[in-house]
């Protein structure tokens, strides 16, 4: 999210620069900025849907304690669109997400409690890795079955994953005896986030201020890029404002984030364990970034990386972009689709991990419905049904918008049918803003 | 990709997948055989024929059929019974077979509440009497024979009530497609009616929970817990998974086992919780009451006790608008007082229910 001007898609760079629209002092800046207006949009409406939770919600939206809850409950979904963004750009869908989700979430649970403590015992410290491989291996082989049938056997994959939608959940009952699997490995539960689960203040902003390092060498070095190849580059000033606009961001976001503080019956607990006096006044123990933050935070860059950067994710762009011209320029296009259904079970199983070490529970309705807000997610955030276009940071956001929809509205009271109907109100209209925009840009 | 590769990957998979499922299907295998429609001839006595409608998940099987076996046969009679397999054109050729191999009444446990009643209105017609078991099926013909879910409500809220009489309340709701949320959240209301118009409860937050997924309940819990400072002083779950994911968000907070939660539906997780003293209740349908009374029922009819005079019942107002003789049986809520009741049950293993919980603490577990 932070260099939202370096995620842009090729194709996008391109519309943002036709030369008759000198006039418009918007379009002036942001050719100026070569900043993507639909990213800036769409973060122009989280911070307006922010804003009016806000004062809805009695001032509690915006304080640390609720954007802390916000960014860990959109962690899984948001892993999930990652992976979506390149199904959907190759010109596929993935329904079976959600089930995928429960299945790899229940084998994951009862490797953990039931065959690897009848080895060394329960909470054992190499648990929750092998139990974390298992479900990466399972959520790879898992896709790329899925994978395989589309891509060399040529069923659409809108069936293919249907299927899988079906029949995932299927095997996770069958495996559950339809049971809740729980207690989790303690080390294992620190994946789901909570009180214990996070990095802490200082490690916060120490990774602020890497994160702040590294957008500022990615501008100089883009800058030298561009003037090896003899591109244009942006002027210095803009240059210096993006960098400090950017940096200024990520660092408020630390700082507002460390201010949501351990709760205080645990700071108690912390305090009693560690031969600390209670003071009057409270202690003030910065829980920093949660661990699914932090996976969330890793995919996103690692996806927007493989997507922007290596061969595959061009492939992928262009399989999307005209599947018959992909084909014949040499990309080995089924393989390339199989890999892409393969990242998107190994996200997957990443989500899985977060979300019921975050219940300490597996159940087999594990992730229900989670495909269509995954979809949702990754629509919302300018990915298009058509094929070929869709950024890993605006599915992000698009799951965070998604998710801010639901918190705010249970933090307001509001009735659960009028949640269902607000969300999917916004679902349409954001896609019909985008779909106007784009056509417009088009013309 | 070569096809060889191809064929690599997927025998690969094959492997793995059958590896996977002999490794945890262990404990299935054995229950779930299904003998399909088993008939013995019914030479003498009565004949008590079951159309299960999906003998697959274990309850049934390992619960339900053993104590409605027990009840026929402790009574002189014959037990046949078939197995839909989850399909609503199955059971109404399973039920009129039950009729063609000779059974006197029959037990029900419908597929589908609605395409099951010609089926249900033909049997009536032949003079076979019905007992509706666990699931409505509207035809006051039937005898209707569940839990009564508006008691399991009641329980709920009246073990929370006794732990925490005065404060701030949170209501998590089941899914709200489902009339047994409605149930529950009416006996709950029931027992905290008085408190409330007292001043000494306020109910802070109620909220609905979709498909009664867990996650949700957590989601739900921490904006609840967000938006009241904390300030939450009991939550009345209506089942085990949403009062697991109401657990979890207190954890978060350490509030975990300062406020009582209830559930139901005696999960092992929860008896778990339970135990540990995280969960205050989770209200228990032992399914053998159930088969107990529905083949009790059923014997009784078929030997010729008209549906009004079936020993137990009462009339229950479907949502369909009839007017049901139905048996509603009470559950019994489990708290740490007593856990001995599920381990004498042969409910839950000592081992799972006392995982993690500290010597000295719960009787049941030393």
């Amino acid at each position: 999210m932070t260099q939202s001007s370096e995620a842009t898609s090729g194709q996008d760079a391109g519309e943002n620069r036709p030369g008759e629209r000198r006039k418009r002092p918007i379009a002036a800046f942001l050719r100026a900025t070569e900043i993507d207006a639909r990213m800036l949009g769409m973060l122009v409406a989280l911070a307006g849907i922010w804003i009016l939770f806000h004062f809805l919600s009695g001032h509690t939206f915006l304080t640390p304690r609720n954007l802390w809850n916000l960014s860990v409950q959109t962690s899984a979904v948001a892993i999930m669109a990652t992976g979506m963004v390149l199904v959907i750009v190759s010109r596929n869908i993935d329904l079976s997400v959600g089930a995928l989700m429960s299945f790899v979430g229940v084998v994951m649970a009862l490797v953990q409690v039931r065959f690897l403590p009848n080895l060394w015992g329960f909470d054992h410290p190499a648990t929750w890795i092998i139990t974390l491989i298992v479900g990466v291996v399972l959520g790879a082989l898992a896709g790329g079955l899925q994978g395989v049938v589309i891509a060399y056997l040529a069923v659409p994959s809108f069936i293919v994953t249907l299927g899988g939608f079906m029949a995932w959940r299927g095997i996770a009952w069958v495996l559950s005896s339809g049971k809740t699997v729980a207690p989790l490995d303690t080390y294992f539960q620190l994946l789901g986030g909570g009180a214990r689960g996070t990095i802490g203040g200082m490690w916060s902003w120490i990774l602020g201020i890497a994160g702040c390092v590294g957008i500022v060498a990615l501008i100089i070095n883009r800058r030298r890029q561009r003037h090896k190849y003899g591109f244009p580059v942006r002027a210095i000033p803009v240059e210096i404002t993006l960098g400090v606009i950017s940096c200024g961001a990520v660092l408020v976001a630390i700082f507002w984030l460390n201010r949501y503080y351990m709760p205080d019956l645990l700071a108690r607990q912390y305090a009693a364990d560690h031969g600390i006096a209670w003071p009057e006044t409270g202690l003030s123990i910065s829980l920093g970034i949660a661990v699914p933050v932090l996976i969330l935070i890793g995919v996103t860059l690692v996806m927007t990386f493989i997507a922007t950067r290596l061969s595959f994710g061009r492939y992928v762009f262009a399989i999307g972009g005209n599947p018959e011209a992909a084909e014949l320029s040499g990309i080995r296009t089924r393989w390339t689709i199989v890999k892409v259904f393969m990242l998107m079970g190994v996200l997957v199983a990443f989500a899985a991990a977060v979300q019921t070490a975050r219940l300490n529970a597996a159940v087999g309705s594990l992730g229900e419905l989670s495909e269509l807000y995954v979809i949702a997610a990754a629509v919302i955030g300018g990915t298009s049904f058509s094929g070929g276009v869709g950024t890993i940071p605006g599915a992000v956001i698009g799951a965070l918008v998604m998710q801010s929809l639901s918190s705010g509205m249970v933090l307001m009271g509001v009735e659960n049918s009028v949640q269902k109907v607000v969300v999917g109100v916004v679902l349409v209209l954001a896609v019909t803003i985008d779909t106007i925009y784009r056509r417009r840009m088009q013309q | 990709m070569t096809k060889r590769k191809l064929w690599v990957f997927l025998a690969v998979f094959a492997v793995l997948f059958g590896v996977m499922f002999t490794a945890c299907g262990d404990d299935n295998a054995t229950t779930t055989a299904g003998e399909g429609a088993t008939t013995t001839a019914a030479s003498e006595g009565f004949t008590i024929g079951v159309s299960w409608n999906n003998y697959q998940e274990e309850r049934w099987a390992n619960w339900d059929e053993p104590a409605i076996v027990a009840a026929i046969e402790d009574a002189g009679g014959t037990y046949i019974s078939s197995d839909a397999g989850s399909s609503e054109e199955q059971q109404i050729t399973d039920v009129e077979r039950l009729i063609a191999d000779g059974a006197d009444a029959l037990i029900i446990l419908a597929q589908d509440q609605t395409a099951i009643l010609p089926a249900v209105e033909s049997a009536l017609n032949q003079g076979i009497p019905v007992v509706a078991y666990d699931r409505l099926i509207e035809n006051p013909g039937a005898l209707y024979i569940t839990f009564d879910n508006v008691e399991v409500g009641r329980m709920q809220a009246r073990a929370v009530y006794a732990v925490q009489p005065t404060g701030n309340y949170v209501m998590i709701k089941g899914n709200p497609a489902d009339a047994n949320a409605d149930f529950l959240r009416e006996g709950q209301g029931e027992v905290l009616a008085d408190a409330i118009a007292a001043g000494d409860i306020t109910i802070v937050a109620e909220e609905y929970t979709d498909n009664w997924d867990p996650a949700i309940a957590q989601t739900n819990m921490e904006q609840i817990l967000t938006q009241q400072n904390n300030e939450v002083d009991a939550v009345v779950a209506s089942n085990d998974g949403t009062a697991g994911g109401v657990i979890a968000a207190l954890t978060a907070q350490g509030m975990a086992g300062l406020v009582p939660v209830s559930g139901q539906d005696g999960d092992a997780a929860a008896l778990n919780r339970v135990a540990l003293g995280t969960q205050t209740v989770s209200v228990w349908k032992d399914a053998r009451d159930l088969g107990k009374a529905a083949g009790e029922a059923a014997v009784a009819m078929a030997q010729g006790t008209a549906l009004e005079d079936v020993a137990g019942t009462v009339l229950f107002d479907s949502p369909g608008g009839n007017s049901m003789v139905s048996i509603l049986l009470a559950p019994v809520p489990i708290t740490q007082d007593n856990l001995q009741l599920v381990l004498d049950a042969d409910w839950i293993d000592v081992d799972t229910l006392c995982q993690g919980v500290p010597a000295g603490t719960v009787d049941v577990c030393d």
